[in-house]
């Protein structure tokens, strides 16, 4: 049994690229994920990637932030210490809304930000996880999973076929822990 | 990829869209004729309403140079394709500015009586509140301090100079920004381009500081004794907002026609970014307004929200704030809402009403006070100046030579936009 667990197809150019998925996708051939250096406009549609779900996050950062410091300014100056602030009642709606507004959009842009590093393992002291380091260069790569997907020769002749500069056949995952 | 492209469209202005625009002008101008003839307090009514109408013409076609310019110094490539759109905005400002200038310059010239605190007075229509004659000379039985605090501002000849002076600039260079786009179709090469960049960045310093004091000018020397410095920046926002729906509305009625298949969701999806959020900034340039108001409490601020506070007004107040910030948020919140024709369409037009109202609640309350009307009069002076917009923005881009601008140096960026 081979001991390739994936196989990485390079391309120079993402035209190419584009093409060397429609190759796999038309010999029902999954594809693992696709690397590039820069975003292409229409991939994720091809590739059928779902929607993100980054925007569940943010609603619900957003009302957490938001019952936080209403929850606080209640407790502080309407029912521990009321103030007498320019004649106004303690609790009137007006005094509420700037102070709600910044918290609610503090903890959406926070709560986004950590969300999006823990779903995507960006956050400080993790080694990147880096299939082929040229596709932060000048490489655009499609990358499949070796297991199962058999024979290996037949995916390399379809990326070939589609204009990739070179096939790779590789034992490990990752080639950043190197 | 296709990098060339030779896409060639041009808009006839004819059918329908010309009777109905026609039609309107016609039914709209009887409207107001009837409006002067009732007489009394229906001219007041009546210069108000030409007044708000005139001063949202203004602005609209203002909003397209604006959406040129800033498309332009950022060197967008999404708008590219649609950019003649408006552009035809731009080239009807200097006509809504003449006719806004006729319009105020009546108001300042005609008088009427009336009778406050048992005085029989001579007030001009419009303006009452600083170009009554005597309100800024000591000793006269007029004379109002605060008035003559504001008269180097608030005078005849500087107040109408300066309108004459910014529409003309904004005229000016929203007419020269189109010609450059015009002469780019036959000529080529990236002069035009870059001429309508310097130009862009010109008009956007000289409009981030004249439009405010264009909107003190025009509409919040209505109740002269009041001032707020958010006011500018308000009326930026709901300018911006309405223009903004505006050109879209007129981009999905003109793809329902059949004309710019170039034009897809994404663009749309674009424009209703900008729409909700603008409409957002909106609710907080509004908000920012009140708060400060309602904080600090002083009586000569707070008259204004007092004076819209009355039963007369609370209830389009708070309908103000639903329409033009609950409907737009809950409408466009999700991307795939941006991308539906028909919501997005619809959406503008609430807009579209939306912004009418918040007009409205700027200039009635200072002008006809209690008095205020919803009838033949506002229904007949939207009509004609929607009539006349239609008309004159449609004429003007059956005139360009083309639907896109085809050597645009950003058009194949616009052609493939996909977000």
């Amino acid at each position: 049994m081979s001991k390739t667990k994936f196989i990485l197809g390079c391309f120079d150019d993402p035209d190419e690229m584009m093409h060397g998925i429609e190759n796999l996708q038309k010999n029902s051939i999954p594809i693992y994920d696709v690397y590039t250096p820069m975003p292409i406009h229409g991939i994720e549609a091809k590739l059928g990637i779902k929607d993100s779900r980054l925007g569940y996050a943010a609603f619900c950062f957003g009302c957490l932030g938001a019952c936080v410091i209403f929850s606080i300014v209640y407790y502080t100056l309407v029912h521990d210490w009321p103030m007498n602030v320019g004649g106004k009642p303690s609790f009137s709606i007006p005094n509420f809304v700037p102070f709600t507004f910044e918290w609610t959009i503090l903890f959406t842009a926070f709560g986004m930000t950590f969300t999006f590093f823990a779903a995507t393992h960006l956050f400080p002291g993790r080694a990147p996880r880096v299939m082929d380091l040229r596709a932060t260069d000048d490489r655009f790569i499609i990358a499949v999973d070796a297991k199962g997907n058999i024979p290996h020769d037949d995916i390399t002749s379809l990326l070939k076929d589609a204009g990739a500069v070179e096939v790779k056949h590789n034992e490990r995952k990752y080639v950043s822990y190197e | 990829m296709k990098t060339h492209n030779s896409i060639e469209e041009r808009y006839e202005f004819a059918g329908s869209a010309k009777t109905w625009s026609l039609g309107a002008i016609v039914i709209g101008l009887v409207a107001i004729a009837i409006g002067f003839i009732l007489g009394g307090e229906h001219v007041q009514r009546m210069f108000s309403n030409l007044l708000l109408m005139s001063y949202w013409f203004v602005c609209i076609c203002t909003a397209g140079v604006f959406f040129c310019a800033y498309q332009y110094v950022a060197q967008a490539g999404w708008s590219a394709s649609l950019i003649r759109v408006p552009q035809a905005f731009a080239k009807v400002l200097p006509i809504a500015s003449v006719i806004m200038l006729i319009i105020v310059g009546a108001g300042l010239y005609f008088k009427h009586e009336v009778v406050e605190h048992g005085i029989t007075e001579k007030v001009p229509y419009l303006y009452a509140h600083w170009a009554t004659h005597g309100l800024t000379i000591p000793g006269s039985e007029n004379f109002d301090p605060i008035i003559f605090g504001k008269k180097g501002f608030l005078n005849i000849p500087f107040f109408y100079g300066a309108l004459v002076v910014m529409l003309g600039a904004y005229s000016f260079f929203g007419y020269k920004m189109a010609k450059f786009s015009e002469a780019e179709d036959t000529e080529g090469g990236m002069f035009n381009y870059d001429q309508s960049f310097k130009y862009a960045c010109i008009f956007l310093v000289i409009f981030g500081f004249t439009f405010p004091i264009f909107a003190f000018g025009a509409i919040m020397s209505l109740e002269a004794h009041w001032f707020s410095t958010m006011f500018g920046w308000y009326n930026l926002a709901a300018m911006h907002v309405s223009g903004l729906s505006i050109m879209a509305l007129v981009i999905i009625l003109l793809r329902k026609k059949g004309y710019m298949h170039w034009v897809t969701e994404n663009h749309m999806h674009d424009f209703g970014k900008l729409i909700f959020g603008f409409s957002i900034f909106w609710c907080y340039v509004w908000f920012a307004q009140f708060f400060l108001t309602w904080y600090a409490n002083m009586p000569e601020e707070s008259v204004y929200f007092y004076i819209r506070w009355e039963p007369e007004y609370k209830f389009w107040f708070w309908l103000n704030i639903v329409i033009n910030f609950l409907a737009p948020l809950l409408l466009l919140m999700s991307r795939d809402a941006k991308r539906l024709t028909n919501r997005m369409m619809w959406t503008c037009i609430v807009l579209i009403a939306g912004h009418w109202l918040d007009y409205y609640l700027m200039i009635m309350p200072g002008t006809v006070k209690e008095h205020r009307g919803f009838s033949v009069e506002e229904i007949g002076t939207f009509v004609a100046f929607g009539g006349m917009f239609t008309f004159l923005m449609l004429s003007k881009l059956s005139k360009a030579e083309s639907l896109i601008p085809k050597k645009h140096p950003f058009l194949d960026e616009s052609l493939h936009h996909h977000i």
